[in-house]
């Protein structure tokens, strides 16, 4: 079972996304910390210099799928007649991530700041921050920053009286996970159904309203000020040399303090759990945990020792940051009813466009229930494994592989949790039935 | 028929996006906001409202999970008992508030007053378990607490 980190301190950390800062969502406040420092020094550089400062530092994504964004930026075309977009993902749906809520709530100004230098950078005057549905409540509190930035004059016509003007619209969405993924918010925001679009064509040459756009994470958007204010120098040195910056952890399941934690990338996850985290409940051992939000590998508890939360750790151990939604899960932990209860939000999310992701997370949910209620045979083990491989990688969109990869290393890692629960063959549902 | 303050905000929103059928999803929320669900009539009016479609505008309507057709009780509780309140009890929550109300997931109570149902992750899985009422967010939940919220709903 796991043994405990020794009682070093935690890395000291001065918060720099979400600081301890009371009030820090009003503009005074934020002003009298130092807020929109970074965009009047952006507005005296030139554009490409800014998008080369992001590119340096080595920042990449937050949503997800850890692409470098100063990179992301430069696909964007320098001569265009077409206008450009910025999106701002904000839809925040994969379980076991709750951590661009907090940014809203708490630092909503760094959010906008960072949205209106990436809009510089690459010569975009609308922003869109699509928010999801169910945050109704977050997404009053952005609109209410947004008022105040506009009246101060840092977002809108003749931003700090540089002569470079931007809008932001706050956008709230209805209730889809879909709508998470780049193509299908696009879609979203035209006014359409979440329905995922073939790539290519990629959303800098053809995205939303058929224009070039850049769709990034609020907490990569977030990330942009820090590394104008602190330079890419500082800010690429922070944590993992290829995965570098403070990053927001969310941390849930079994553990005595769940929260959203702001860290240098690259913390060991054990001692994110037990230092950050406050351990397990009862000083149980952990049997599993799931790195990055629900859509990324399990790993073993007893195979903790040495990951770090980073994009090449993870790889190494077989899983991936994701999101960095760290969920625990305790000895006592029933991991059929775990992965039968991902498979049906993978069920009950999926559009239904492709085949492979509409039959196949169906099917995953249904032999998962049947094993849940005890009625599952290890030949349905192997049709479970056969079912995955066959979305995986067949599919429009992500979400497919974010179905199949919960359960392929659930088998793989936790075949013991199938076997424990399995009945004999030729005794399985139809035995049950009969 | 959008109140004159609704007519106002619809011209608004449309100085905000380049199409008028990119004002679908705001337009919704603001019929949702003002007749509590979107009726067959509530979608025909939107549709000549922004001059889309009736047959996009109910596509639209029946795709996300937030858009409700017919009315449901007075409050509305949505209970999350994906993976991080799973863990957390919300299978526990999920019994207490049936037992107490009288009713299962998915139903409205008689009198009109409770409608149940089970929601995916609402992005509060580190004060799990959680339900949601409109809006409002109550985390961290016991049976207990649950107990005092649904006498202050009341
Ligand atoms: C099914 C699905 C859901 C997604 N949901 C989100 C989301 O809620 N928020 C987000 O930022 N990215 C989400 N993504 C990833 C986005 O497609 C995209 O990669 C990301 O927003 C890019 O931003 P980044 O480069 O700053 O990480 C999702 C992807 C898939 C396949
Ligand atoms: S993979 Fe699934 S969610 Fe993605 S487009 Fe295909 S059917 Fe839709
Ligand atoms: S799993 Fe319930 S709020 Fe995230």
């Amino acid at each position: 079972m796991t043994t405990q980190p020794k009682d070093e301190q935690i890395t000291r950390w001065e918060k720099v996304i979400l600081p301890d800062i009371k009030d820090l969502a009003r503009l005074d406040v934020y002003l009298a910390n130092g807020g929109y420092k970074a965009l009047k020094k952006t507005l005296a550089m030139k554009p490409e210099e800014v998008t080369d400062q992001v590119k340096k530092s080595n920042l990449r994504g937050r949503g997800g799928a850890c692409f470098p964004t100063g990179l992301k930026w430069t696909f964007m075309p320098k001569l265009t007649t077409k206008p450009k977009y910025l999106c701002v993902n904000g839809d925040e749906s994969e379980p076991g991530t709750f951590k661009d809520r907090e940014i809203f709530e708490r630092n909503p100004h760094l959010l906008i700041e960072g949205t209106v230098i990436a809009c510089y950078a690459m010569g975009i005057t609308t922003a869109y921050i699509y928010i999801r549905g169910e945050y109704g409540k977050w997404v009053r509190m952005v609109e209410r920053a947004l008022a105040d930035a506009y009246a101060g004059g840092f977002v809108g016509e003749n931003i700090c009286g540089s002569g470079f003007s931007t809008n932001i619209v706050v956008h709230k969405g209805a209730g889809a996970y879909i709508c998470g993924e780049e193509s299908a918010l696009m879609n979203s925001l035209e006014g359409q159904r979440g329905y995922p679009r073939v790539k290519p064509p990629f959303p800098a040459q053809n995205g939303v309203w058929g224009c070039p756009t850049t769709i990034n994470n609020v907490e990569t958007i977030a990330n942009v000020p820090v590394i104008i204010d602190k330079g890419w120098e500082w800010y690429s040195q922070v944590g993992a040399a290829k995965h570098p910056g403070p990053i927001l952890v969310g941390v849930s399941g079994h553990v005595n303090k769940p929260g959203v934690y702001e860290m240098p990338t690259s913390e060991p996850l054990l001692e994110i759990i037990y230092k950050y985290a406050g351990g397990i409940p009862g000083d149980k051992a952990i049997k599993a945990v799931i790195p990055g939000g629900s859509s990324t590998m399990i790993l073993r508890g007893d195979q903790l020792e040495g990951i770090r939360m980073d994009a090449d750790s993870l790889k190494a151990a077989g899983s991936s940051v994701g999101t960095a939604g760290l969920i625990v899960m305790d000895e006592d932990t029933d991991l059929i009813r775990v992965i039968a209860r991902i498979s049906k939000f993978y069920y009950h999310e999926s559009c239904g466009q492709c085949t492979p992701c509409r039959e196949g997370t169906g099917w995953l949910w249904n032999i998962l229930q049947r094993f849940e209620l005890g009625q599952g045979t290890m030949a349905d083990v192997d049709l479970l494994m056969d079912i995955a491989n066959n979305i995986e990688g067949n599919t429009i969109c992500a979400l497919g592989d974010a179905a199949a990869w919960p359960v392929q290393s659930m088998i793989r890692r936790f075949r013991d949790e199938f076997e424990k629960r399995a009945v004999p063959s030729g005794k399985g549902i139809e035995a049950a039935v009969a | 028929m959008f109140t004159e303050e609704n007519l106002k905000k619809v011209e608004e929103l449309r100085k905000r996006y380049p199409t008028s059928q990119a004002l679908v999803l705001p337009v919704l929320w603001l019929a949702q906001e003002q007749f509590g669900h979107i009726s067959e009539e509530t979608m025909k009016y939107v549709a000549g409202l922004l001059n889309v479609p009736f047959g996009h505008i109910l596509g639209v309507v029946s795709f996300y999970t937030m858009f409700h057709r017919e009315a449901c009780g007075k409050h509305h509780i949505e209970v999350c008992t994906n993976v991080s309140c799973m863990l957390r009890g919300s299978g526990r929550i999920v019994n207490h508030l049936e037992k107490k109300l009288g009713i299962k997931m998915g139903e409205t109570s008689r009198d009109k007053q409770w409608t149940l149902s089970e929601v995916e992750c609402m992005g509060s899985c580190g004060t799990a378990p959680m339900f949601a009422v409109g809006e409002e967010y109550y985390e961290n939940l016991t049976p207990e607490k649950v107990d005092s919220i649904l006498g202050d709903l009341k």
